[in-house]
């Protein structure tokens, strides 16, 4: 579904992709991976044509991304830090975002599943950090988009909002959609993701799929294996994998 | 990017700030109209005002604008819009939010004052063209630089130092260069160097309308001596034009290369 070739990017001195290849596979989950600063969001957001690359090549559904933007209707975006305007309200924030993208949207069932009604009519800027994380998250949610890209979706969430968005994450991907995400929460990742990208140093360290990984280092734990695999980068002794290609 | 303009509007329609700004104006052009009771009087008292005011608040509540919306302008780029429409209509919400606060401040009392069918209606149209056309200036001087400048610290340095070099400096400056080659023939030097700064040419454009040559000082001299009245408001308002559109280019050439 989405290509990504010979990415680079640097911000000032700092070098963050150093050579990005990778196939994001249709209706599967995949899960970015990587310690801080390694490149993950940079990875997301050169996908949304947030960053601009310095080099290197992405393309959706088989075209180049185009200026206009128009490839992101099939995109629904979760940043990672949510910040709006102060004095809408969040009922008009929903309304605002639909009439921006010219699409309707019946959004009452989400907004119930992530218990907002009693916030609808508050400003944004009263909100707790939670509650701000939910809105951000029924934006993400509120099209039916062929492809979700979510930076760290839990961050913040109660325990019942983190529930509700894993079955809506399972939901839309039974209806096809295809998933694209960040988090340091291992558990996260072996519940949902099918694919694993490792993205250590601004390369990829390793591309496939979860099982592979854990039988590659010979843990049944995903969080061990990743902690093997940065260790024997640590300590440069151990040849890491190759890139693969799902 | 209408919708944008739109919400933009909206959202700064809620803001103190833009009331702040109402208000300051509506007070002191109230005040003055009453106490003076001759509106040509309270147009010279107020073009200082303007002349000083709209570049100020244009190119502080600008940075301030850009730099708080960043998140939220993420949140923009990310939906099916061209990255120079979310830009440019923010900052023609901006614009249009300041300007609208500047034209109900100080229009509203001189309506009540009857200066409309009076001799003055001209002088005092040029007045608000010329606070419109400030604002639109420092506005689009403000996108440039909080655009340029991740850092907000340096982009607040950097705006109000562009304001006090063309508010107070350039003057400053120009008189310094006029002393020291006073023997040498200046009116062409000085008649380029108005254009390059937009307080001077709003100023000019101003006093010829007004017809003040004590006000006038050098730079007004110079300009209505080549150009004569009509012609010299012509220059003037066309570089003042580009003055607004280079900017504006400007800002959103950054946009285009920039990474949020």
């Amino acid at each position: 579904m989405i290509e990504i070739k010979d990415l680079y990017k640097s911000f000032g001195k700092n070098q963050v992709l150093k050579g990005v290849d990778l196939t994001i596979p249709r209706g599967q989950i995949t899960a970015v991976l990587g310690p801080n600063g390694s490149g993950k969001t940079t990875v997301l957001k050169s996908i949304l044509g947030l960053v601009v690359p310095d080099q290197g090549m992405i393309t959706y559904q088989g075209h180049p991304l185009d200026k206009s933007g128009n490839y992101r209707h099939q995109i629904g975006y979760l940043p990672q830090i949510a910040r709006f305007p102060d004095n809408l309200r969040v009922r008009e924030l929903f309304d605002m975002i639909q009439d921006l993208r010219s699409e309707k949207s019946d959004i009452s069932s989400l907004v119930e599943n992530f218990k907002l009604q009693p916030f609808m009519r508050q400003r944004l800027r009263n909100l707790s950090g939670g509650t701000r994380q939910k809105v951000n998250t029924i934006l993400t949610f509120m099209f039916d988009c062929e492809l979700y890209i979510l930076d760290e979706p839990t961050a913040g969430l109660d325990p019942v909002a983190m529930i509700k968005l894993k079955e809506l994450i399972t939901n839309r991907q039974e209806q096809g959609s295809t998933f694209l995400l960040t988090t340091h929460i291992m558990s996260l990742v072996e519940e949902l993701a099918d694919h694993i990208i490792f993205l250590l140093d601004g390369r990829i360290h390793y591309h496939g799929p979860l099982q592979d990984l854990k039988s590659l280092h010979g843990e049944a734990n995903l969080e061990r294996a990743i902690a093997r695999i940065l260790e024997s980068n640590g300590d440069g002794s151990t040849k890491s994998k190759s890139p693969t290609h799902a | 990017m209408l919708k944008i303009l739109k919400y933009s509007f909206f959202d700064l329609s809620r803001s103190y700030w833009s009331y702040c700004y109402l208000l300051f104006f509506l007070i002191t052009t109230t005040v003055l109209l009453y106490l003076s009771q001759d509106p040509f009087k309270v147009m010279v008292s107020l073009l200082n005002i303007v002349l000083i005011l709209t570049p100020l608040i244009g190119i502080m509540l600008g940075t301030m604008y850009f730099y708080n919306s960043r998140e939220f302008a993420e949140l923009l780029l990310a939906q099916p819009i061209k990255r120079t429409s979310v830009f440019l209509g923010q900052y023609l919400g901006l614009s249009l939010s300041l300007t609208l606060s500047f034209l109900l401040g100080m229009g509203l009392p001189f309506l009540f004052f009857g200066v409309f069918g009076s001799d003055h209606t001209l002088d005092f149209l040029m007045l608000i063209a010329v606070g419109v056309l400030l604002t639109l200036v420092f506005t689009a001087l403000a996108f440039v630089v909080a655009s340029r400048f991740e850092n907000k610290l340096k982009g607040f340095g950097l705006a109000i130092l562009v304001w006090l070099s063309l508010a107070v400096l350039y003057d400053g400056l120009m008189l310094i260069l006029m002393l020291v080659f006073e023997s040498y023939p200046l009116e062409k030097a000085v008649l380029a160097a108005v254009l390059f700064n937009p307080i001077d040419l709003s100023r000019i454009l101003i006093m010829l309308r007004l017809d003040i040559s004590a006000l006038l000082g050098f730079t007004g001299a110079v300009f209505n001596a080549f150009l004569g009245t009509t012609q010299g408001m012509l220059v003037a308002f066309l570089a003042l034009l580009l003055w607004v559109t280079s900017p504006v280019f400007g800002f959103l050439h950054v946009i285009r290369g920039k990474d949020f």
